[in-house]
């Protein structure tokens, strides 16, 4: 509490009183106060006229002399009052404007003139590592080395659905779902120990001649793998299947096998129980551009075809 | 009334209170019921393509919301640049239109999820939300194991659904209301809508989605796959000019 004295003297107080003698002080605001906040009503008035504020009924008031005018991906030129959607339309086209250059150049430019021009290469592949971490990583993991198992090695140079750059431009746009049968039921259980043998025979692997001879058998004809994996057994682009002569594995886990018979079990799991797995569309999602970009990388990342 | 006596009363001065506070607030909120432009409209071929969720997408919502997903994950991806390259278009006031209470959320430890439909497959969500780290090794996400493990319960899908009713969602009873919603989203979209037959659509695209891989149990991991792969797919953008949306703000 202040002294008594003063409240007697400068100080007015409200008049009430509470208990007999607790008086209420009414100090005027200071003066700095006082004027910041006539300076806030001043900036209301003024924010209310220029930007959207006030409603009408059904509309509301959308500010004067504060025009956005932005020019649309296609070409258009659209003026209209400020408001934060037209904002972000004008900063993808400043955004835009300020890659024109290099986005042009993708575009009219073949897939061999950006890997051989090292300024536009170098422009694809700053933009491609964002867009693969942000699209892809999830499951081609970050550095793109996949999941055996699950999601593809795109690092190593065998191709499920071909290495070209149209091959894999294709893949990106449209997805692909890779589709291996399960022959549980369809096989006995020695025909696809049979048939594990020869399939880990086509990769340099030594195994049981006899097993080996008799899993052919299965290959070419009670299996019918041949139908899809072809009778030359390395795979057909058109369907994903797996070239299964070379020592690249994508599904069943031979190289984190220990021991030969981790190797057989690995891959008899994969013909028991099949296969299916889906490479989703990014048509729609990523742009023509954006697509283009990560057929380069994903192209130079795989030493592609 | 007198100062003093607003002043010496407690209870008045709390009613009184509440009162001048809630102007503020008030004044901001309640135009925007009546300015048309508030929500979006999202017409393709005359039809509303922004539709109430289905009974199974209903059901992943509600587990969704049951694990507090929301308390990680918002569902709004706000008009900027760095968000549109991230995650896409922004999102619209119609695409929650729907949602009783929306998830737009303020909280990103992990990231926005309004469209992340179809941009996984669905054996990624499943494995993701069973073991993140077994697919993103640095993933702070917990595990939902039980998930898979638990059976949808979805006896009580028609009270669920009569809920909404009543606070808006044009679910269908009635022959009149199934009629207004063939109108208004297709015929397709309206099947799913009827309250009546709820179990058995809630089967049914279980059954085809076949969403967590196993078709001979339905989880409640069916549920949550089947309602975050409609997330933010409604609206074909492709549709619509790049400054359509704008033109409602
Ligand atoms: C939901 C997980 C997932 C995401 C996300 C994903 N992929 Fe894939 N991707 C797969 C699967 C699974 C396959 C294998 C399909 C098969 O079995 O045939 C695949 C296959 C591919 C292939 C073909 C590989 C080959 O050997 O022919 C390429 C190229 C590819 N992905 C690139 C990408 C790019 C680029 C992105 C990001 C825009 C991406 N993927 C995002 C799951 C994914
Ligand atoms: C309908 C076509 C089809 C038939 C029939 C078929 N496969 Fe496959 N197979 C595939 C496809 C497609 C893949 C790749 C799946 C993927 O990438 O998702 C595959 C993958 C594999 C793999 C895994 C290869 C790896 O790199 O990990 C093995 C092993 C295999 N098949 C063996 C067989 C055997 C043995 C048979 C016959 C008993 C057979 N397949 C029959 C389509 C077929
Ligand atoms: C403790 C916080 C936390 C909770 C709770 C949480 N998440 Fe996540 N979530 C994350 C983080 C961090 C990431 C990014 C890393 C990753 O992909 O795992 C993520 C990623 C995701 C993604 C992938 C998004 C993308 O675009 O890559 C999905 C889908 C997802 N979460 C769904 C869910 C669902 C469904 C639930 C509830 C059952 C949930 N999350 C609960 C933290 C969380």
């Amino acid at each position: 509490m202040m002294s008594s004295e003063k409240s007697k003297s400068t100080v007015q107080t409200t008049g009430h009183s509470w208990d007999g003698d607790l008086q209420e002080f009414n100090n005027p605001l200071p003066n700095w106060w006082l004027w910041t906040f006539y300076a806030t009503v001043v900036f209301a008035i003024v924010y209310w006229i220029l930007y959207p504020a006030w409603p009408i009924g059904k509309d509301y008031t959308k500010g004067v002399m504060n025009e956005i005018t932005y020019t649309t991906a296609d070409g258009k030129t659209v003026t209209t009052h400020w408001n934060t959607r037209a904002l972000l339309l004008k900063d993808m086209q400043q955004a835009r404007e300020a890659q024109q250059q290099y986005l042009k150049d993708i575009n009219a430019s073949s897939y061999e003139q950006i890997r051989n021009d090292e300024e536009k290469s170098a422009f694809a592949y700053s933009m491609a590592k964002v867009l693969f971490a942000d699209n892809c990583a999830a499951c081609h993991q970050a550095g793109g080395n996949g999941k055996i198992g699950f999601y593809p090695n795109l690092l190593d140079d065998a191709w499920l659905w071909g290495g070209s750059f149209e091959k894999i431009q294709e893949t990106i746009t449209n997805g692909r779902h890779g589709a291996m049968p399960s022959f549980k039921g369809r096989l006995s259980e020695e025909q696809i120990s049979d048939v594990a043998e020869y399939v880990l025979s086509l990769s340099g692997n030594e195994m049981d001649t006899a097993a080996v001879k008799r899993g052919r058998k299965v290959f070419t004809t009670d299996g019918g793998c041949t139908a899809c994996h072809g009778a030359d057994a390395k795979g057909q682009i058109f369907m994903g299947s797996a070239n299964l002569t070379d020592k690249i594995w994508t599904i069943a886990d031979v190289p984190g096998a220990e021991s030969a018979a981790d190797k057989k079990s690995a891959v008899m799991q994969v013909v028991t129980n099949g296969k299916q797995r889906t490479m989703p569309a990014w048509k729609g999602r990523l742009s023509d551009t954006e697509i283009k970009i990560l057929t380069f990388y994903v192209h130079q990342l795989g030493s592609g075809k | 009334m007198k100062h003093e006596s607003i002043e010496t009363n407690a209870g008045l001065l709390i009613v009184l209170t509440l009162i001048v506070i809630s102007i503020g607030g008030l004044v901001e909120i309640v135009p925007l019921y009546f300015i048309d432009s508030t929500i979006e409209e999202v017409k393709v071929e005359g039809k509303d393509t922004i539709r109430p969720y289905t009974p199974l997408e209903l059901r992943g919502r509600d587990i969704y919301q049951r694990e507090g997903c929301y308390l990680c994950h918002s569902q709004m991806i706000r008009p900027f640049r760095d968000e549109k390259l991230r995650y896409g278009h922004y999102s619209l006031a119609a695409e929650s239109k729907f949602d009783h209470p929306f998830q737009w959320g303020s909280k990103r430890t992990g990231p926005d999820l309004a469209r992340v439909g179809k941009k996984y497959s669905n054996e990624w969500h499943v494995q993701h939300l069973t073991a993140p780290r077994s697919v993103v090794k640095e993933s702070i996400m917990p595990n939902y194991p039980w998930l898979s493990r638990n059976s949808l319960q979805y006896k009580d899908i028609q009270d669920r659904m009569r809920a909404l009713k009543m606070v808006g969602v044009p679910y269908s009873e009635t022959k009149a209301e199934y009629e207004a919603n063939v109108k208004r989203f297709g015929e397709d979209v309206a099947k799913n809508l009827d309250i009546i037959n709820a179990e058995k659509n809630l089967l049914a695209q279980a059954e085809s989605g076949n969403y967590d891989g196993k078709p001979e149990k339905l989880s409640e991991m069916d549920a949550v796959v089947a309602y975050l792969q409609v997330l933010g797919t409604m609206v074909d953008f492709s549709k619509f000019d790049e400054g359509h949306f704008a033109k409602f703000r």
